[in-house]
């Protein structure tokens, strides 16, 4: 049971550090629209 | 389809935990190897999305190059109608097939193929097609790498080792390592043709996804047999949900394909915006 847990487990740890990782591109790439956009009102 | 978003990703996650309960809690428990077995729920489903992804990433490719002239355009067309064609005709004239290929799963796949093509082709414009191929490729080797993961976590309890150097496996990971520098490639190059470079790339990178999959058909290899033909068989029940697991996973993988897509539009017309502002004075003149 034990590899069990740890295959299901570390499936989803990689999508979920996956999705972390797109989340944060967009936090940031958001962030960077509404700089650009205060820049130029 | 932005709208849609939250109840497709809802729908999607609720899929996603009644695949688990069905893999987990209502799954038969296979005689010899238990429990350990559900593994197996996960790691083909992750290695039939990572295919699929990898497929779609070679079209997306080919696309990608041969749209930059409209005479190679018109000739990958014809191409792509004449192979899936002859590879339609030819699945009910060659004969033998190997043990429990059909026709009509070659037909559908050869149909599958050049649908695709064609899609991508009428939905995604130029820069479309390059965006489409990053997303798939980094998608698939998400996919993958569960795939290497979930492999030997299954095989050190039933083999009792966790890796071996069989073809299968090999293939896989070189199929992984090839994707992987797909990605470092385009992350990393600062060279204007880099989208041309990774598209070749990818062209050849496909290549190894027809021999992953069917390395266990032609070479003998500790791999367990295909689950579905090529001599395999498995249990209806098993059968049943793993396909749920799969379909789930269909799901989940084009939800953040497509969110990974709108994420690198959006950096692409930001870049766009700010090399245009770099170019303009503050009065608007060009310096």
């Amino acid at each position: 049971m034990t590899f069990l847990y740890a295959a299901y487990t570390a499936t989803w740890a990689i999508h979920i550090t996956y999705l972390i990782t797109v989340v944060r591109r967009y936090t940031r790439l958001k962030r960077e629209v509404s700089e650009l956009n205060k820049r130029k009102t | 389809m932005k709208k849609a978003f939250p109840i497709l990703g809802l729908l999607t996650a609720v899929f996603l935990s009644y695949a688990l309960y069905e893999a987990l809690v209502v799954a038969p428990r296979e005689q010899t190897m238990g429990d350990v077995q559900r593994i197996f729920y996960y790691h083909v489903p992750s290695a039939w999305t990572a295919f699929l992804l990898f497929a779609i990433n070679f079209l997306a490719s080919v696309q990608y190059l041969v749209r930059r002239n409209p005479k190679t355009d018109q000739i990958a067309n014809w191409v792509v109608v004449a192979v899936g064609v002859l590879t339609c005709i030819g699945a009910y004239v060659i004969r033998p097939l190997p043990q429990d290929v059909y026709p009509s799963s070659i037909v559908t796949t050869a149909l599958s193929v050049v649908g695709i093509y064609f899609l991508i082709k009428n939905y995604f414009s130029e820069q479309g097609t390059d965006i489409l191929a990053l997303t798939t490729a980094e998608v698939g080797v998400v996919f993958c790498t569960v795939v290497l993961v979930t492999g030997p976590l299954w095989a050190r309890p039933v083999w009792g080792i966790w890796w071996t150097w069989d073809v299968r496996l090999t293939s896989t990971l070189v199929l992984w390592l090839i994707y992987v520098s797909y990605l470092v490639l385009r992350r990393f190059s600062t060279s204007g043709q880099t989208p041309v470079l990774a598209a070749a790339l990818a062209v050849f990178g496909a290549l190894d996804v027809p021999l992953v999959y069917f390395s266990i058909w032609i070479f003998r290899t500790q791999h367990p047999q295909p689950v579905i033909g090529g001599g395999g068989s498995i249990d209806p029940r098993m059968l049943h949900i793993l396909l749920i697991n799969w379909l789930a996973f269909l799901c989940f993988a084009f939800l953040v394909c497509w969110s990974r897509y709108q994420v690198e539009r959006l950096q692409r017309d930001l870049e766009e915006t700010q090399a245009l502002e770099a170019l303009l004075e503050p009065g608007g003149n060009i310096r």
